[in-house]
């Protein structure tokens, strides 16, 4: 039996950390993300886990402690938002690049400046090619259940790639709402132990960890990085199957709410595919064909699964909460749109940026878009596909 | 289809509306409904303006932005009245609940002709002689649920006694006082 329970998103990653019980973690405190060591470590200091919590002084070396405990051989977690992962940033690409299956709770904010403490996805988006696995939660629950499955998808074998688990700020990290908790015992027993082949502190195989890697093989250790995302999506398969035989609740790559027959839809990630949920229902009531699909695997990109998905509609518009300032559009609708062309789909799309900055989003803005969409069938007209959603006339 | 009771907290930062909206949404979950409780946060400090909200529903609830058109909107602190617009987007089938001594005629006139049901509390009265201070969130949470009807008086403080027991486990004294402002809440909350 599940245990019935309301918590915050914050909460709900700081009950799954508990769980897990991973033998380090190592944090710095900033909005929205600040209370899950904060509740960890209460944890910590009530002898609820036996984990090393690291009280560092900065998000550098956040993410540098995590590297030097994951290397050691020990399963090391972290937390953060925006400006700290921003802090992080070199540390990031060499915690993918060495290898090491770190899971961290990433709550999403706006990136400064000018200052903004609220949601959009402009943090994920900035480290989205530095070879970490990404998921997304729309709500409490997913962040809770992305955290239990996140160690056995980063440390299979196939895969040795860290992994974030993003939701958005505030708007799911500070909100109280109802969640099934799984079991302690069954938590304990679905993660694991942590068993690296090769690790520091193994006394029979000294080596070294992140050396100079230059013209002769730095290549093929990217290629071979490039392989570990391939593979990861067989393996975050198999994990969804084995969590789903556990909880009854079933994951993907996305989420297809109402797509069967949809004529019309909408994709977008986080919080926002929840709201969209609510107004695909209440346009379904008025006969209009709406759907949704909700990216939950962004990287690695289910690009093939989801040019198939998506192939059948006739009009798409994918929602971005952060702008690429590319003068051509967000990272989503890029990513959806190549997928489209190179498995030969042609699905007219437009591009939405929204909610920068903590902008709500509202049922109303989402439902203007579905009115968009089906404009652009009945015209087949689309003069221009980067747009706002919710900004300022 | 839809049994969603959407409602809206106006209060200062520091007076509890936060904290009232998560005990509602609290006891509302222990009554075994689906739930949402959260505030806005904006620039907050002592004395200025917030914001907090609560969805509660029978079937799971999705939504998430904020509350433009609740079914009832609470308000803490009556200088807002005249600050904040407290009736925009309230239903007319809804209600107002507002701590408040100020006359009818005031009211009438500071919420601008809305046309569904006004109700008033004097939490501070309450407040003061439940617990000897004035902490309004208690009573207006005990007022909310009374106008509403989410839960029965009895379900109410049935939930909020364990739920105090675990707040305040290291300051018993408080629990009666808090028990006391509930009641006399219930009692004394009218529609004008």
């Amino acid at each position: 039996m599940s245990i019935r329970e309301r918590l915050s998103g914050n909460e709900a990653v700081a009950i799954a950390m508990k769980q897990i019980n991973p033998d380090v973690v190592a944090a710095f405190p900033i909005t929205p993300s600040t209370e899950i060591p904060q509740y960890f470590s209460t944890f910590v200091a009530n002898g609820t886990v036996d984990t090393e919590f690291v009280a560092v002084e900065s998000e550098h070396s956040a993410m540098s402690a995590t590297i030097g405990a994951e290397a050691a051989g020990g399963r090391a977690m972290t937390a953060t938002s925006a400006n700290g992962l921003s802090l992080m940033w070199e540390m990031i690409y060499i915690a993918s690049s060495l290898r090491l299956p770190i899971v961290m709770s990433l709550v999403n904010r706006a990136v400064s400046g000018p200052l903004n403490i609220h949601n959009d996805h402009s943090d994920a988006m900035g480290v989205r090619d530095s070879g970490w696995i990404m998921l997304f939660s729309e709500n409490n629950q997913e962040a809770y259940d992305n955290m239990l499955m996140a160690h056995r998808i980063a440390e299979h074998k196939d895969v040795l790639l860290p992994l974030m688990v993003c939701q958005d700020g505030f708007i799911t990290s500070h909100s109280i709402e109802n969640i099934e908790l799984v079991e302690d015992d069954k938590v304990k027993q679905f993660v694991g132990t942590y068993k690296p082949e090769h690790y520091l502190l193994n006394k029979q195989e000294p080596m070294a960890i992140g050396p100079l890697d230059l013209q002769a093989f730095l290549f093929e250790h990217k290629v071979q990085q490039a392989n570990a995302m391939k593979n990861a999506k067989k393996v975050i398969e198999e994990v969804a199957k084995d969590f789903e035989k556990m909880t009854g609740r079933k994951y993907s790559f996305f989420e297809e709410y109402k797509l069967d027959d949809a004529e019309i839809a909408i994709v977008c990630m986080n919080s926002t595919a929840g709201t969209t949920k609510a107004v695909v229902d209440k346009l379904r009531l008025n006969g209009i064909k709406a759907g949704l699909l909700k990216v939950r695997v962004f990287r690695p990109f289910p690009a093939e699964e989801i040019a198939k998905s998506l192939s059948h509609l006739k009009a798409v518009a994918v929602l971005d909460k952060s702008d690429s300032l590319n003068a051509v559009g967000g990272a989503l609708f890029e990513d959806v749109t190549s997928a489209m062309y190179v498995n030969n789909k042609n699905v007219p799309m437009v591009n939405y940026v929204y909610g920068i900055g903590g902008r709500d989003t509202t049922e109303k803005q989402i439902e203007s878009v579905y009115n968009d969409l089906s404009e652009i069938v009945s015209t087949g007209k689309i003069d221009n596909p980067y747009r706002y959603l919710g900004l300022r006339k | 289809m839809s049994d969603l009771i959407e409602i809206r907290w106006h209060g200062r930062g520091g007076q509890g509306a936060k904290t009232a909206s998560l005990l509602l949404a609290d006891a509302a979950f222990n009554t075994g409904k689906y739930i949402q409780g959260f505030p806005e946060y904006g620039p907050e400090r002592m004395g200025a303006p917030i914001t907090a909200y609560n969805r509660i529903s029978n079937a799971p609830i999705t939504i998430h932005s904020n509350i433009y058109e609740p079914d009832y909107v609470v308000v803490v602190d009556d200088t807002l009245l005249e600050s904040v617009n407290v009736t925009d987007g309230l239903k007319s089938t809804g209600a107002i609940i507002i701590n408040t001594t100020k006359p009818v005629e005031y009211l009438k006139k500071v919420l601008k002709g809305y046309s569904g049901d006004i109700y008033t509390i004097d939490a501070r009265k309450v407040s003061q002689e439940a617990l000897g201070k004035y902490f309004p969130n208690t009573p207006m949470l005990a007022a909310i649920v009374k106008v509403s009807g989410i839960m029965t008086d009895e379900e109410l403080l049935e939930d909020m006694k364990n739920s105090f027991k675990h707040k305040f486990a290291k300051k018993p004294e408080v629990i009666e006082g808090n028990m006391k402002a509930l009641e006399l809440a219930l009692k004394q909350v009218q529609k004008i």
